[in-house]
């Protein structure tokens, strides 16, 4: 029987809804300025906080007097760490002591300091300007000491201690994977060798961080509005930092202007405001603004590698050995650890290739600088930009084209267990390296680089874990294993459905989305459907967003859960209509049919007024009311999304100056729920990997003051900067989840600098030069370029 | 990111807004003028700038020639109040087509709809377009005070890192570009569109009729505390024969002649580098133009 759009499908794999680009259910409100964001929120009686920070990046604290500050206009109180006596965030791994080093992160500095902005003391205050005069009025003296900056500091034997408690600066060292015959093969094969690194970047949501805390007396409960992806999370930490039960804590996340992982970690200002609201009995806002933000935000991506990989003649990898070590910063992220870098890099690193020996060691260093926080692609931009480097290199040396070597190593047979020993499900790995091919022969880019010798042409080709479940976050070792979803559904007696995720929207289109799988699933209208995310009272618990999890496990719960409450109402209708429940059946336009006599049928209206009004009426074994719960965790390794990004870059040879000219991205994240919505997340994210190819860096001095205090300094590309992003869907229906569909929210962060690298080096290739890290500066480009042409005009250097 | 506490004035004219200044600072004061805001307020939010009264000055938009762009003789006069976003749409003709091209390198279009022609020259960014400018076509600002009027050549205006001529009790109520230069060329290199220049360039070329250069004029920003003329590059194009060679000998002999400072947007051999690209770059622009 052939498929019409009218006809009902519930097999979650197409149909009215799932694959259609329906407009964003948001956009309405949130382009005519009637979103609710944090700082949209006032309540009666309100107050300010902001916080007094470290202005030095490791020193002992020899005065704290907030005497001043508590005597300035407008200031209501200031609190130091000894004022509110917070109990510490503690991330810990289940990992023996030679692999795992644990450490404490106070909500306040307590004696000593460990970066430029740590928060040292809280000022409450009745506007945001006191806030600020109260924060200049307070006085901390400090003794200065010396600052761990770099991997060489931090390693050293005499090095300075972060945490006076971990007996090195190392916190995470692991090896992993120490196959037999890394080392033959190493003997024997063309080796290639490599040292990429990769600066430290800001996440940069566009709003920043920021939380507005009140009381309830009535409730005895502490209401804390705050702008987080893991509001349970959020729940869990403050209900034990401030010793007092769950119950009594409200996680609510109103509107969000994005997170990319910054805020999927628990924030230090968000308890403490919370604390000062409790004490004070009033509403406290805070509202991180953008130089606290560029200053003390969680950071991420500074990592180095020093990669071997063995090569036979014909181009194929025979092993790979890495030695990793990423800067995580001054402390350890609740609740994924310092550890969330170097695990991700250490366990995924042999990407979309056949490696049939493997040898890796991971390492966590503590440094002076603001902590880090998972960001968007974790890790994957940084060992993709490794594996890319590498096979364009192998590529050059053997004499190979770069996409013929990647063709001869990229796993094409399917389940495939890999040396890292995960097993990845099916994806178009070789399809769409071809594919982004076949985009830059047929728009002629390989004949104009024969022309101009400033063109390059680059390629990445990757594949990325989406929605870990629980099985596979339990191998990283965290004594908190996120994984599982949960959602309730209830349909009113008009027939619309609230459904609840224990994901949270931050940007992703979710309120889009999750109802037409949920549409889908029912057969009503998107309209009926509304999601309800972002409320610890109302969802039972959740794991929030991250990891691309939220339609793939998020997703299958609220489709699982619809599928449930779909049942119900057949039940119910099969009973009224007299009828067998297996012959009746959802009609796809909010009723249910009865099979072998169409003309009968009772809508959900109907349904719903004996499930609530009349249950009299009701069958045995269906309770009164419409509601289902539903829980899912994606089984084992889970679900790779893939793509292949194709890109052509120009260098101004008098500037150094990169333009991408043309940037082609070809992906497959299984069912595409909505393609348009997907195409934003992949230009999104190839946006943000441009901006770590090409702008973006927190650099430091040499007593940890950080550069970018400012939008001047640090470089987030505006839209001038960033080219028309193509993008093209190849679809591989992933067998696990409940719509087939993969994660879709960081594939374009990952793959986009090493292809902008690999085009970059493609063009400096005559010049004897190559580039192995970013973000690439100009004056690299224009010095390699400059020394060639001299060599070229025969001058000399 | 919040201004500390601050009193605010409203000028209604230019003597009101002299006489604001000169009493508040004879009070013990510091006050500070503010017409665009552009800069002023940042710094201000930053709290690097924390003047105890502000002076508004957009009340003097609606007095006489405040805004106006004027073309008399071989000068062109621009109001203090003039926006940079009204000279960017302005049709100036061959002899200042260079100030209404440069316009798209001010900032962002919300910056140079609010930030002053006025505002730029007393602020003094080393890589400020119009302080550039200023020294290119010979502009003379002119400012009023407590003791009356008074005209300040662009050589004479800027000092150094943000210091400039005009007194804290001056206004500035009218800019005269008195050079013409039909053959006038401004070209930026920063890393972000809309960004502070890393180096700037802007240049004149004087033909004679025989094809050869009479001479030009070669300023720099980016490159030295304050906008900068390098006589040392101008000296190569007197004489000269127009083209690539000699343009780029000019580049050359600009970014010999200078001392830049490296910081996160390039280190100072970067800057020279980028003055050779760009000093020859605006040179052939310069050239181009008028022959079209």
């Amino acid at each position: 029987m052939a498929s019409t759009p009218e006809e009902p499908r519930f097999d979650g794999r197409g149909g009215k809804w799932i694959g259609a680009s329906v407009r964003r259910r948001e956009d309405p409100r949130l382009v005519t300025g009637r979103g609710r964001f944090v700082d949209d929120i006032h309540l009666h009686g309100m107050l300010h906080a902001g916080f007094v920070r470290a202005t030095v990046a490791h020193g002992k604290i020899t005065e704290l007097d907030l005497s001043a500050a508590r005597e300035v206009d407008g200031v209501v109180a200031a609190y130091s760490a000894e004022d509110l006596q917070l109990g510490d965030m503690v991330a810990l791994l289940d990992r023996p002591p030679e692999e795992f080093t644990p450490t404490t992160m106070p909500i306040l500095a307590r004696g000593k300091v460990r970066f430029v902005g740590e928060p040292v003391a809280l000022v409450i205050a009745k506007d945001p300007y006191a806030v600020e005069d109260g924060i200049e009025a307070a006085q901390v003296s400090y003794e200065v000491l010396d600052a761990v900056v770099s991997e060489e500091t931090a390693l050293a034997e005499d090095a300075p201690l972060v945490h006076e408690d971990a007996p090195s600066n190392v916190l995470l060292d692991v090896t992993s994977f120490d196959t037999p015959g890394v080392d033959e093969a190493f003997a024997e094969g063309c080796v290639i060798e490599l040292v990429t690194r990769s600066g430290r970047q800001n996440a940069l949501p566009l709003e920043t961080r920021g939380a507005v805390a009140s009381w309830d007396d009535r409730d005895e409960q502490l209401l804390v509005q705050t702008c987080s992806q893991v509001p349970h999370q959020v729940r869990t930490v403050l209900a034990r930092s401030l010793r007092i039960p769950e119950r009594s804590v409200r996680v609510v996340v109103p509107d969000m202007g994005g997170g990319f992982g910054q805020k999927c970690v628990v924030g230090r200002e968000e308890i403490a405001v919370a604390a000062a609201a409790k004490l004070l009995r009033r509403p406290v806002k805070w509202i991180e603004d953008r130089s606290e933000a560029l200053a003390s935000g969680f950071l991420a991506r500074e990592q180095r590698y020093r990669t071997r990989a063995a090569f036979t003649p014909d181009g194929q990898l025979t092993a790979l050995e890495s030695d990793i070590v990423c800067d995580m910063g001054a402390y350890s992220c609740y609740p994924f650890t310092v550890g969330i870098e170097p695990l991700m890099a250490a366990a995924e690193m042999p990407s979309v290739y056949r490696v049939p020996a493997y040898r890796v060691r991971a390492r966590a260093i503590t440094s002076n600088k603001a902590p880090t926080a998972p960001y968007r692609g974790v890790s994957r931009p940084q060992y993709v930009m490794v594996m890319e480097r590498i096979m364009d290199l192998a590529a050059r040396r053997l004499g190979l084209d770069p996409v013929e070597i990647r063709r001869r190593n990229v796993i094409t047979e399917f389940p495939y267990t890999g040396i890292n020993k995960v097993t990845y499900d099916p994806g178009s790995y070789l399809e769409s390296l071809e594919l982004g091919e076949k985009i830059l022969r047929d728009e002629g880019w390989y004949e104009l680089r024969e022309k101009n010798p400033h063109l390059g042409i680059g390629f990445s080709c990757f594949s990325e874990r989406t929605g870990y479940g629980s099985e596979a976050f339990a191998k990283r070792k965290m004594t908190v294993v996120p994984g599982f979803d949960v959602s309730e559904i209830r349909m009113d007696l008009t027939g619309s459905v609230v459904v609840t995720s224990g994901t949270i929207n931050h940007g992703q289109s979710h309120e889009t989305t999750f109802a037409q799988i949920v549409a889908e699933r029912l057969g009503v209208d998107l309209a009926k459907v509304k999601l309800r995310q972002g409320d610890t009272e109302r969802i039972s618990y959740g794991w929030g967003t991250f990891a691309s999890r939220s339609v793939t496990i998020g997703g299958s719960a609220v489709a699982t859960a619809a599928t449930r409450l779909g049942e119900q109402l057949c039940v119910i209708a099969a009973h009224l209509l007299d009828t067998r429940v297996e012959n009746v059946g959802l009609d796809g336009d909010g009723g249910v049919i009865q099979l072998d006599d169409p003309n009968r049928r009772l809508s959900f209206e109907e349904i719903a007024d004996v499930a609530y009004l009349r249950s009299h009426l009701l069958p045995k074994e269906a309770e009164p009311t419409l509601t289902a719960t539903a829980a899912f965790d994606v089984p084992g390794d889970g679900t790779f999304s893939n793509a292949t990004h194709a890109v052509v870059v120009e260098a101004d040879p008098g500037t150094g100056q990169v333009k991408i000219l043309r940037y082609a991205c070809v992906e497959d994240c299984g069912v595409v729920i909505n393609p348009k919505v997907v195409d934003g997340q992949a230009r999104g994210g190839i946006a943000q990997g441009i901006a770590g190819a090409l702008f973006e860096e927190v650099t430091y001095a040499e007593n940890g003051e950080p550069s970018a205090a400012s939008f001047i300094d640090y470089l987030v590309p505006t839209a001038a900067e960033i080219p028309d992003i193509t993008v093209d869907h190849l679809e591989t229906p992933c067998a696990f989840t409940e719509s087939g569909a993969k994660g879709a929210g960081e594939g374009g962060t990952i793959g986009a600098p090493a292809a902008v690298l690999n085009a970059v080096n493609d063009l400096l290739w005559r010049t004897g030069v190559q580039l192995e890290q970013t973000p690439i500066h100009p004056e690299a480009v224009l010095a390699a370029l400059a020394a060639a042409d001299r060599e070229k005009a025969g001058t000399g250097a | 990111m919040k201004p500390a506490a601050f009193a605010y004035h409203r000028a209604h004219d230019v003597a009101d807004a002299v006489g604001l200044l000169s009493d508040l600072a004879a009070r013990g004061r510091e006050p500070k003028a503010i017409a665009g805001g552009q800069s002023l307020m940042p710094m201000m939010s930053f709290r690097l700038a924390r003047p105890s009264d502000l002076v508004d000055l957009g009340r003097l938009r609606d007095q006489p020639g405040m805004t106006e762009i004027a073309h008399t003789g071989s000068t062109l006069r621009l109001g203090a109040m003039t926006t940079h976003r009204q000279v960017e749409l302005a049709r100036l003709g061959p002899d200042f087509a260079v100030l209404a091209e440069a316009m798209r390198y001010v900032g962002h279009l919300p910056i140079r709809s609010r930030g002053t022609v006025g505002g730029s020259l007393v602020h003094g960014d080393a890589t400020a377009e119009w302080c550039m400018l200023a020294l290119l076509l010979d502009a003379v600002i002119v400012a009023e005070g407590p003791n009356g009027r008074r005209e300040i050549p662009a050589g004479e205006m800027f000092y150094g890192f943000y210091a400039t001529a005009v007194e804290a009790d001056e206004v500035v109520t009218e800019v005269r570009f008195t050079r013409a230069a039909p053959k006038a060329a401004l070209t930026e290199f920063s890393r972000r569109a809309g960004d502070f220049a890393t180096v700037a360039a802007a240049v004149t070329l004087e033909p004679r009729a025989d094809g050869s250069l009479e001479g030009g004029r070669v300023v720099l920003g980016g490159v030295a505390p304050a906008p900068l003329r390098v006589p040392e590059a101008e000296a190569v194009l007197a004489g000269g024969a127009p083209g690539p060679e000699l343009f780029a000998a000019c580049g050359r002999a600009a970014a010999e002649a200078i001392d830049p400072r490296g910081d996160a947007q390039g280190s100072a051999d970067y800057r020279r580098a980028l003055t050779r690209t760009l000093v020859a770059r605006s040179l052939g622009q310069a050239w181009e133009r008028g022959d079209r």
